[in-house]
């Protein structure tokens, strides 16, 4: 598929042409520089945007030619999103926070067991401005897994953090990726986090530049950067 | 000169928020607008009156009396304080107007035969002064001579003491004396029914008996002159002669309503404004608080490159003071226009030779000067805000809002609620002062609307008060003298009469204390039905035997009520002196008078069985043989037909009220969009991130446009109670403010006023909701990915 931003002399040509596949229960990275159509690639896999040509298919659904109400339901029903700056609401505890998204979807999971698998529980009456930055995106990623979704994306979820921190947020996403056999998709300009990868996706100006599968894959806790 | 910089951000900042800027500019053009727009009326209307009354020598004090020889002129010429007096007859006539099948009636005064009077002159608009040889020449009202389509040249037919005459025209003219032209007992001029002619005095006086003699006195005061040692120096030398009591301008009939209404202007023009300035103070305060928290980074820079405090604070207040003079520029002109087009709507009902038009320059001034310092106001709390932030704090962007366990959540009220809720509920708890700046604008809107359009039910009330209630006759007539009661079974006897009853009137002075008050006792028979007197509750007075009942109007100025005496000091036949109970307090809207029961006034009057006048009912069918023979009837010197008074009276204030009723309701329209308005595009602009989350999260658009729209209507449906409330308490103040010494408006409101205000904020809230939806859609949800909150 291609993304093209604008039109005429001033376009911009955010993806030229990539073809890829994502399989179920499989971690992936993508690497990229600032510019090299990652985020536009998330932001399409995500159902937030579809491509200017070409096509995108989840399971049996297409999701190029969907209505803006069937891209909701896309990402209400089967994906999970963290993002860089958590995007938690201030007014809402942890628990309400995850609440949010359990009170729509089809088979949650309580919110409190979300908490578990980010290791919050205690936390869980706690708002926002009362945790630390990784505690908040640990309270994001389990708003984004309580739906036990088929897809996990993640958009520079330590970029906000310190090594430390960030390491914990990505020991969170590895243990639902293992014990939910969600598909984890991280995007990242961090390549030490490709360690933890099956797969790594290297993205360069609008195209990918190489599929890397590792043989090993590094424990979270083992990265250091 | 190169423009500075922060100038042209200024210009910039001004132009991207033009549309919050433009709704309060024109919040606060309709305060201005208001304020200039009843000011420049009333100067217009007091510059008029003083230019008028002061060339055309408008009395200072009247007396009407009996009959006194025109020898004892010198004698109140040397009343110390008279500067000059005029001495006049004075006299009540049935009409027959051709066309007009109601008797109409008419007031004839003399003037000196060869000259203009020295006081009330006349303004003559076409023809000439009456020729004294001449029978008949007479000038005549210009309202009436329009209303009828009559000038120069035309006659018409008056019954003068008993006799036809035919009365010629020879001008129209116009007196200081009827500015406000009203029929005896009329509340609003009917111009078709009341004229006023002057005629020379050779030719009116034969008429009357008056040769050598004068019914009416009015005088002009030297400068410095006491007034009441003048009234008392007055009475005592024409009492005897059956004077009725000087009274000063403050009494006079066209006078006292000119100055009611002048009043009335005040007190409009003083509360709407007021209400005005400060919903654009609000206004601004939330608009302008916003573009702050949004600026943060960028007076951050601007310290850091070494702006100072007041620099970054007078930017900001500059935007103020910017929006502040287009709205009072917008609201001078505005108020101007308006107040041309009032000016015109009053000298429909006022009557000047001259019209001055006098622009309320020191409202204007005024009105600049309160609304910068609204807007000032408004701004102040924001902008000090802007100036304390420290450059390194200001670069970071605002911390996350910080949220606690509230008290309802500690109790665990919260715990129930869908997590929409909750953050809404949160929101308004968190930052109470912001939710509560939207509920008292929205509720302002709804009091004002209130306000507005109460007065149409409370004329409505007035109307069936006034006309069904107490009055339930359909005609009442007044005799030239007090005649025996037996002249009742004259009237009765006329064609198609159903019902007469008998009234006394009869003008007295009443005491209580230090006060006093010029009025009539209106004696009525007990049990009458055609003229009910009823209290406070809406229940039926039966007069007492003896003692008084007052209006709660005339109390209120004699500081009395029941079971206090008051001293009656009658004023006609043997002028006896009597102390009197008073029994019981009466409810009038138009108008005071004491009442008693007509037995007991005549022995207090020393008199037997005599009325004033006979109020009546008839059969419909007989209406043209009835008014043909009262038109023939010469001791009948007033007639009041209650069909044509309501006509008049509801065609002289439906276009009034219309009026004002528009004018509130644009107003009150004004301040619901702007207040719904700025409040959810500011509401929209601060929460689209987390709604956008939301919408990533997998909330449908619905679903978030029910979170949104739902924070709206919960604060919309906390400014209802409040609204209906300060509405209710607003319309109640106003009447209040808006009573005068001629008339007051009943405090009455109904459901469906208020439905109709809550129905136009509605509206306004609904088109905001639909304005501001298509943003809500189109939300960008990948920017908030990657944007720090």
């Amino acid at each position: 598929m291609t993304k093209v931003y604008g039109r005429g002399p001033s376009a911009v040509h955010a993806l030229r042409g990539v073809d890829l596949d994502l399989y179920p229960g499989e971690f992936v990275v993508m690497l990229g520089p600032s510019g090299s159509g990652k985020s536009t690639l998330l932001n399409i896999l995500g159902g937030l945007d579809v491509p200017t040509s070409g096509s995108v298919h989840y399971r049996d659904h297409n999701l190029t030619d969907n209505s803006d109400t069937a891209l909701t339901r896309y990402r209400r029903e089967h994906v999970g999103f963290v993002f860089q700056f958590y995007n938690l609401i201030p007014s809402l505890t942890a628990r309400e926070n995850v609440e949010l998204v359990t009170d729509i979807a089809r088979d949650p999971m309580p919110a409190l067991d979300a908490l578990d698998l980010v290791r919050l529980r205690p936390r869980a009456d706690h708002f926002p401005s009362q945790l630390s930055g990784g505690e908040q995106q640990r309270v994001a990623i389990a708003r984004a897994i309580a739906k036990r979704p088929e897809v996990l994306l993640c958009d520079e979820p330590t970029g906000a953090l310190d090594a430390e921190t960030g390491i914990a947020v990505l020991e969170a996403i590895a243990r639902i990726n293992e014990e939910l056999a969600t598909t984890a998709c991280i995007i990242t300009h961090n390549a030490v986090i490709a360690q933890m990868a099956d797969r790594v996706i290297r993205l360069s100006n609008g195209q990918i530049a190489g599929v890397e599968r590792n043989t090993h894959r590094v424990a979270a806790s083992e990265l250091a950067w | 000169m190169k423009r500075r910089a922060l100038t042209t951000k200024l210009i910039r900042d001004l132009l991207h928020l033009r549309a919050p800027l433009i709704a309060i500019a024109i919040v606060m053009a309709c305060g201005v607008g208001g304020l200039v727009m009843t000011r420049t009326t009333s100067e217009s209307l007091r510059a008029s009156l003083d230019a008028y009354y002061d060339r055309y020598r408008f009395a200072d004090l009247f007396l009407s009396l009996k009959r006194a020889p025109e020898a004892i002129r010198p004698e109140i010429a040397a009343v110390p304080g008279v500067a000059q007096i005029e001495t006049r007859v004075s006299i009540g006539v049935t009409l027959d107007v051709p066309g007009v099948i109601e008797p109409a009636v008419g007031r004839i005064i003399s003037i000196p035969d060869d000259r203009q009077p020295s006081l009330h002159r006349l303004f003559l608009r076409n023809g000439r002064l009456p020729d004294p040889d001449r029978h008949g020449e007479v000038v005549v009202s210009e309202a009436f001579a329009e209303a009828l389509g009559i000038g120069p040249g035309d006659t018409i037919d008056a019954v003068i003491n008993g006799t036809r005459e035919t009365l010629r025209i020879t001008a129209t003219a116009l007196s200081p004396e009827f500015v406000y032209a009203i029929q005896p007992g009329g509340f609003v001029p009917d111009d078709k029914r009341f004229a006023v002619f002057w005629m020379p005095h050779r030719q009116l006086a034969p008429l009357y008996d008056m040769e050598g003699a004068f019914n009416d006195l009015i005088v002009k005061l030297s400068p410095g002159a006491r007034e009441q040692a003048v009234i008392d120096g007055i009475d005592a030398l024409l009492d005897p002669y059956g004077g009725t009591g000087a009274y000063a301008r403050d009494e006079q009939i066209s006078h006292l309503f000119i100055s009611d209404e002048l009043a009335q202007l005040r007190t409009m023009g003083t509360v709407m404004p007021s209400v005005f300035l400060f919903v654009s103070a609000l206004l601004v305060n939330i608009v302008l608080a916003r573009l702050i928290r949004t600026q943060r980074e960028q007076i951050a820079v601007l310290r850091s490159f070494g702006y100072t405090r007041l620099q970054i604070g007078s930017h900001y207040l500059a935007m103020a003071v910017v929006v502040a003079v287009v709205g009072a520029l917008l609201g001078l002109v505005f108020g101007a226009v308006l107040g041309k087009f009032m000016l015109a709507l009053y000298v429909k009902f006022y009557r000047f030779p001259i019209v001055l038009f006098e622009f309320g320059a020191s409202a204007a001034a005024v009105a600049i000067a309160a609304t910068t310092a609204a807007a000032v106001l408004g701004a102040i709390h924001a902008v000090a805000g802007a100036m304390r932030l420290p450059p390194a704090e200001a670069m970071r962007p605002e911390p996350p809002g910080r949220y606690h366990a509230s008290f309802i959540d500690r109790i665990g009220l919260l715990r129930r609620l869908s997590p929409s809720t909750k953050m809404f509920l949160r929101h308004v708890e968190r930052r109470p002062l912001r939710a509560m700046v939207s509920i008292v604008g929205m509720s302002l809107s709804i009091s004002i609307l209130t306000m507005g359009t109460y007065v149409s039910d409370a004329i409505d009330y007035l109307i069936e008060y006034q006309f069904v209630s107490t009055q339930r006759y359909d005609l009442s007539l007044g005799f030239t003298e007090p005649r025996a009661g037996a002249s009742v079974f004259e009237v009765a006897a006329l064609p198609g009469v159903i019902d007469a009853e008998p009234y006394r009137a009869v003008p007295v002075r009443i005491h209580h204390n230090h006060l006093s008050e010029r009025q009539s006792i209106i004696g009525v028979q007990r049990g009458a039905t055609l003229e009910r007197i009823i209290d406070d509750r809406g229940e039926p007075i039966v007069v007492p035997p003896t003692g008084l009942v007052l209006t709660e109007s005339l109390a209120s100025q004699l500081k009395a009520g029941p079971g206090d005496t008051v001293t009656v000091e009658v004023l006609e036949g043997q002028r006896p002196v009597v102390e009197c109970r008073v029994e019981a307090l009466a409810r009038t809207y138009i108008g005071s008078a004491a009442y008693m029961s007509i037995d007991a006034l005549h022995g207090v009057m020393r008199e037997g069985d005599v009325a004033s006048g006979v109020h009546l009912t008839f059969d419909s069918a007989e209406t043209a043989p009835l008014y043909r023979r009262i038109k023939d009837t010469p001791q009948i010197a007033s007639t009041t037909v209650k069909r044509a008074s309501l006509d008049s009276f509801e065609e002289t204030l439906a276009e009034s009220i219309l009026i004002m009723r528009s004018f509130n309701l644009a107003f009150a329209c004004v301040i619901a969009v702007g207040v719904v308005y700025n409040s959810t595009r500011i509401a929209l602009a601060e929460r689209a991130r987390e709604l956008a989350t939301l919408r990533v999260l997998g909330l449908y658009k619905g679903e978030i446009a029910a979170i949104f729209y739902g924070e709206l209507a919960l604060l919309m449906l906390m400014a209802i109670p409040i609204g209906l409330t300060c509405g209710y308490y607003f319309a109640l103040t106003m009447s209040a403010l808006m009573s005068t010494e001629t008339h007051r408006i009943p405090f009455m409101l109904t459901p469906q006023t208020m439905a109709f205000a809550l129905a136009v904020v509605l509206a306004a809230a609904i088109v905001t909701a639909l304005d501001t939806r298509r943003q809500l859609d189109d939300l960008d949800l990948i920017a908030v990915l990657k944007d720090a909150s």
